[in-house]
């Protein structure tokens, strides 16, 4: 194949005796060591890259207040409560916990986003027709139907067992089924003693 | 056999890895970040990062990939409000420091060693209380450092972490007025169906 062609051992044609003939010299290299090579920089890339690059979640916090009129009140009707506990349970109730606790309810985050979205359908239904508050989206070049479900307000309570991801999983819900108002708050004593006894400690 | 479109294949893909790599700013403690629905990017200059890993341990950093003179005014107005009598080569080392973990009293010891070496120097964490504790101090010297610019303040957990981890360096920040953060996640799709999902799509549409 890429043979250098020595001496006229091949049937070409004669040169006459002063005739050197030019060496020729192959073109083909040996490729192997440069292919190994590219292959380890591939393996070597491969492993040091981060595919996902990381994003950011927004996070605003209120300024702690004990003022009771700068506190921001919630209507009853459009309150939902979620409480987290240890191995990714999750407790919810609407509106005020009940002294006998009948509404305090116990699922999971494959489940809290069906409560999230059948609480805000219901806080729709019962919406009542609101002219400040369009006015105030009017002006302000928004959609009027923000009105709708200004009633609905979520409250975030992690417990002290609840890990991070809970955590972020949870307000990563509200972005999901686009919550426009949720607070991050303490447990209650009373609804400590909920969990603590729902899980059996 | 001939190789050759092979061998052009994989210089194709060693060229797309190369151009496609982004080397990853070593950290002190490998943290798994959870997962969100969040697109915003990640700011690499004039933010502050505070991280803690899945058993508590809080570490602070300061990112100024355009200009590490930053950092090392951070630390220079360290020294001087908290005088912990650093020399100008310990403090040549913060700013080569990934990620500080360890209260004012063990500082200089860790800036003793060279900022290479700091990932196996075992740091105990910034110590936390519910006021603060010094990550406070950390956070208001550091503010204090960067008048005129617009900060963003980073939270990175471990998604092992536990909740009151989290809260305490969340009052860290608002016993120092600071009120919006960001937490680094790692990206994932909104799921199929959601209304998060229809408004994105809506967007998407409207842009065009």
């Amino acid at each position: 194949m890429a043979s250098i062609e020595g001496g006229d051992g091949g049937g070409g044609h004669k040169k006459g005796p002063g005739v050197k003939k030019a060496k020729k010299l192959s073109t083909h290299l040996d490729m192997t060591p440069m292919v190994d090579l590219g292959f380890l920089l591939i393996t070597f890339f491969i492993f040091t890259t981060t595919m996902s690059s990381p994003t950011t979640m927004e996070l605003y916090m209120p300024k702690d207040t004990d003022k009771d009129d700068e506190q921001n009140k919630a209507k009853e009707s459009g309150a939902l409560t979620i409480m987290l506990s240890k191995d990714n349970h999750v407790y919810y109730y609407e509106g005020q916990l009940k002294e006998d606790a009948s509404n305090f309810l116990s699922t999971n985050f494959a489940g809290i986003r069906k409560v999230i979205i059948d609480k805000k359908k219901a806080v729709i239904e019962a919406h009542q027709h609101d002219a400040g508050c369009e006015k105030i989206w009017a002006k302000n070049g928004g959609d009027k139907k923000s009105c709708l479900d200004k009633d609905l307000v979520v409250v975030i309570k992690p417990g002290e067992l609840a890990t991070y991801k809970n955590t972020v999983d949870i307000l990563d819900e509200m972005t999901i089924t686009n919550i426009k108002r949720y607070a991050m708050v303490d447990l209650f004593e009373a609804e400590k003693i909920l969990i603590n006894k729902t899980e059996g400690n | 056999m001939d190789m050759t479109p092979f061998v052009d294949v994989a210089f194709l893909i060693l060229t797309f890895f190369i151009m496609a790599t982004k080397f990853k700013p070593e950290e002190p403690v490998e943290i798994k970040t959870p997962n969100s629905v969040s697109t915003k990017e990640l700011p690499e200059s004039d933010a502050l990062q505070v991280t803690f890993d899945s058993t508590g341990r809080v570490f602070f950093s300061v990112l100024s990939e355009k200009d590490p003179m930053v950092k090392y005014n951070v630390i220079k107005h360290m020294n001087d409000t908290r005088s912990l009598g650093l020399t100008e080569a310990e403090m040549r080392n913060f700013v080569k420091a990934p990620a500080i973990g360890v209260p004012f009293s063990g500082l200089k010891s860790l800036l003793a060693v060279p900022a290479e070496e700091h990932k196996n120097y075992k740091q105990p964490g910034i110590p936390l209380d519910t006021l603060g504790g010094e990550l406070f101090y950390w956070i208001r010297d550091a503010v204090g450092t960067f008048t005129g610019k617009q900060l963003k303040y980073l939270i990175k957990g471990d998604n092992e972490a536990k909740y009151p981890a989290f809260k305490q360096v969340l009052n860290a920040f608002k016993k120092n007025e600071i009120f919006k953060f960001q937490m680094i996640t790692a990206l994932e799709d909104a799921p199929a169906g959601s209304e998060l999902e229809i408004i994105r799509k809506r967007e998407k549409a409207g842009g065009h």
